[in-house]
């Protein structure tokens, strides 16, 4: 299993040391601290405006930080020019010389080199053949599409082979269909080639497929950095929970904290959960719970000891593989939960205003202080 | 869209013929036969073939040319430079000032302009001729192309710029290899500005002109106060049509090219 980072004896490639960068009055990134290992593939997360394009920029030196370092092999990385630097950087907005054809915007890099012709010319119609652009390589990027100019970015970037390869955003203007197969190339590029990607996204999906590790910012800050099983079963924060997918969350007092978990009064009544480390009896604590993990009943459960609330369906949502139930709850709380599709359903069995039960385990159930 | 109006179709035709009746005028009677301005002789070619043993014409066409050339030439490359110091460093401490000085010439009365470098070169001791005319008009056409190729720089997307620096490119190679090309448009029309401003300039070259560097508007004005002869037609329609071709050809340049439109559109009209 790779994970350089739980080993408290790897070095870190990448080294952010409480990196502050201000415009002006406001603050893009603010104090992070974070380590990128040899190998990852990590991904940047957050709304817009959040600082994820600063902080690569940060690091590709075209921003210079007002507060902190940042190294590189453990070699100071501020002082070091961007011209210099072993990074390479696909733009948000590609950033394609207009006056230069597709293949001699891919060639940029290696021209700087001032590495053989014939060598410069295999590997860049190795680069377009990868991207798969062979075709157009004689055109100028004005006569491309979105998605094929965002291919000639990325093929820009990928061909110097960089110690660290930025991606901002690099599948945005996609198809889903091409956006998939892309991911996985661009996983599996990664792989074979050794190289360690950075890339910044907003959809919450594509970083959880690609990457390793995610870091999850708000406001210039990294709110939690974790691989994405943990950031999804065990957010630390409700903003977390509630931005990398869907949650439920009910807000409630700690009566009891035992070895088989903790005990949440709520205006839905007493919940089990399992105990983080830090709650004791009287902390107001958020009991977080997604949706695929509640089980919907049309009949009160036969086992006593699970968490279950009753309440009647408000809403019902199908979108093909699952179908969304919101319930009113008999004190108005709304709770969703998500049920598989697993048969061809003719008519549903559970339907709007049907009288039901949710059930979930103490397990599924996570208990937030924040 | 409006119609036409009589009225409008009316002001229009007046207006035109206002600005240029005198200049057709003047191209219909460098084609007239007769040696007579006033009196219309038939069509004929007979003053521009006249022209060409006109030694002294020549002589001022050729000095005229030389002047313009290399004065817009060293005007294109200070004003660009001008132009990248206002749009690329910020802020410096007195970029209002720097400004400001820079397109005062675009303002200041040309004999004030004229007067001024009359009296620099007589104070440092230059003998007047050629090279007083050629530095007078750099002073005078560079700020016009700085007006051209700023306007051109506060569109230009500087990310090129950076993503070029981290594909490994330093910053003057970056220059040349990305900035230079995609402002080029900007500086030709630059140049072709200069270029036509210097060609029919008459007042700072007659305060800064010496013996043996007459220019063509030096020579035509001081033959035209000794009367007007045919051949002074002939003379000024070619210049008329060297400047239609400059300044059109610039201003086509800046519109295919995006940038400048505004400030060529605003020079043009001068
Ligand atoms: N050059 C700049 N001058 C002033 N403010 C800036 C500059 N660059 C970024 N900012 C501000 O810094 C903050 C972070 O910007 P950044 O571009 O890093 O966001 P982002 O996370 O990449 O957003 P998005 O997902 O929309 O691309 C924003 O509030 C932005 O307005
Ligand atoms: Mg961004």
């Amino acid at each position: 299993m790779f994970a350089p980072w739980a080993d408290p004896a790897a070095r870190p490639l990448v080294r952010f040391d409480g990196v502050s960068k201000r415009f002006g009055t406001a603050t893009a990134v603010e104090r992070v601290s974070l380590d990128i290992f040899s190998g990852e593939f990590f991904a940047l997360l957050g709304p817009s405006g959040c600082g994820k394009t600063t902080l690569l920029r940060l690091l590709a030196g075209l921003e210079m930080p007002d507060d902190g370092r940042i190294l590189l092999d453990g070699a100071e990385l501020t002082t070091v020019p961007p011209y210099r630097r072993p990074i390479n950087l696909m733009f948000q907005s590609y950033a394609l010389f207009p006056h230069l054809t597709v293949e001699g915007n891919v060639a940029f890099g290696l021209k700087q080199e001032a590495l053989p012709k014939a060598e410069i010319a295999s590997r860049v119609d190795e680069m377009l053949a990868l991207v798969r652009l062979e075709g157009f390589a004689k055109r100028k990027p004005q006569h491309l599409s979105g998605g094929q100019r965002q291919r000639v970015a990325l093929a820009r970037s990928l061909i110097k082979r960089p110690r660290v390869l930025l991606l901002d955003e690099p599948l945005a203007a996609l198809d889903k269909k091409l956006r998939s197969e892309t991911q996985f190339e661009l996983m599996q590029l990664q792989e074979s080639l050794g190289l360690t990607f950075v890339i910044v996204t907003h959809d919450q999906q594509e970083a959880m497929t690609v990457a390793g590790r995610i870091a999850v910012m708000d406001h210039g800050r990294l709110v939690q950095v974790a691989t994405p099983q943990e950031i999804y079963e065990r957010p630390t924060s409700r903003w977390v929970a509630d931005f990398i997918g869907e949650i439920n969350l009910i807000e409630g007092s700690v009566t009891e904290v035992g070895r088989s978990g903790t005990v949440v009064a709520s205006a839905a009544g007493r919940l089990r959960a399992l105990s983080p480390a830090d709650v004791t009896a009287g902390d107001v604590v958020w009991v977080a719970l997604r949706p695929e993990k509640v089980r919907i009943a049309l009949e009160p459960p036969p086992v006593e000891g699970e968490n279950c609330v009753a309440g009647q369906v408000a809403d019902i949502g199908y979108l093909g593989d699952l179908s969304i139930y919101k319930v009113r709850l008999d004190n108005g709380i709304i709770m969703k939960t998500a049920v598989a599709n697993v048969t061809r359903l003719v008519e549903r069995p559970i339907n709007w205003d049907d009288r039901v039960w949710l059930t979930w385990s103490s397990e599924a159930a996570m208990v937030l202080t924040r | 869209m409006r119609r036409a109006s009589w009225f409008n179709i009316g002001s229009l035709a007046l207006g035109l013929a206002f600005l240029y009746l005198p200049i057709v005028i003047l191209v219909i009677y460098s084609f007239n036969a007769s040696r007579l301005v006033t009196v219309w002789g038939g069509w004929s070619i007979r003053w521009y073939a006249e022209l060409i043993d006109d030694r002294a014409m020549l002589e001022s066409a050729w000095v005229t040319l030389r002047i313009a050339f290399l004065s817009a030439s060293a005007a294109t490359v200070l004003g660009t430079l001008a132009a990248l110091a206002l749009v690329r460093f910020g802020r410096f401490r007195g970029r209002v000032l720097f400004s400001g000085m820079i397109y005062a010439p675009l303002v200041m009365p040309e004999v004030i302009t004229g007067l001024a470098l009359l009296l620099l070169f007589v104070a440092i001791d230059i003998d007047r001729g050629f090279w007083t005319i050629a530095i007078a008009h750099t002073t005078l056409i560079t700020c016009f192309v700085t007006v051209v190729v700023q306007s051109r720089l506060l569109t230009f997307d500087t990310t090129l710029e950076e993503a070029a620096m981290n594909l490994g490119c330093p910053p003057v190679k970056t220059f040349l290899t990305v900035t230079l090309p995609l402002i080029a448009p900007a500086l030709v029309s630059g140049w072709m500005l200069a270029f036509t401003l210097s060609l029919d300039d008459l007042v700072v070259a007659s305060f800064t002109t010496g013996p043996g560097a007459t220019t063509l508007p030096i020579r035509i004005y001081s033959e035209v106060r000794l009367g007007v002869k045919p051949e002074i037609n002939a003379v000024c329609t070619i210049l008329i049509a060297l400047v239609a071709i400059g300044i059109a050809s610039a201003s086509l340049l800046a519109k295919f090219h995006h940038g400048g439109r505004g400030a060529m559109a605003g020079l043009a009209g001068r």
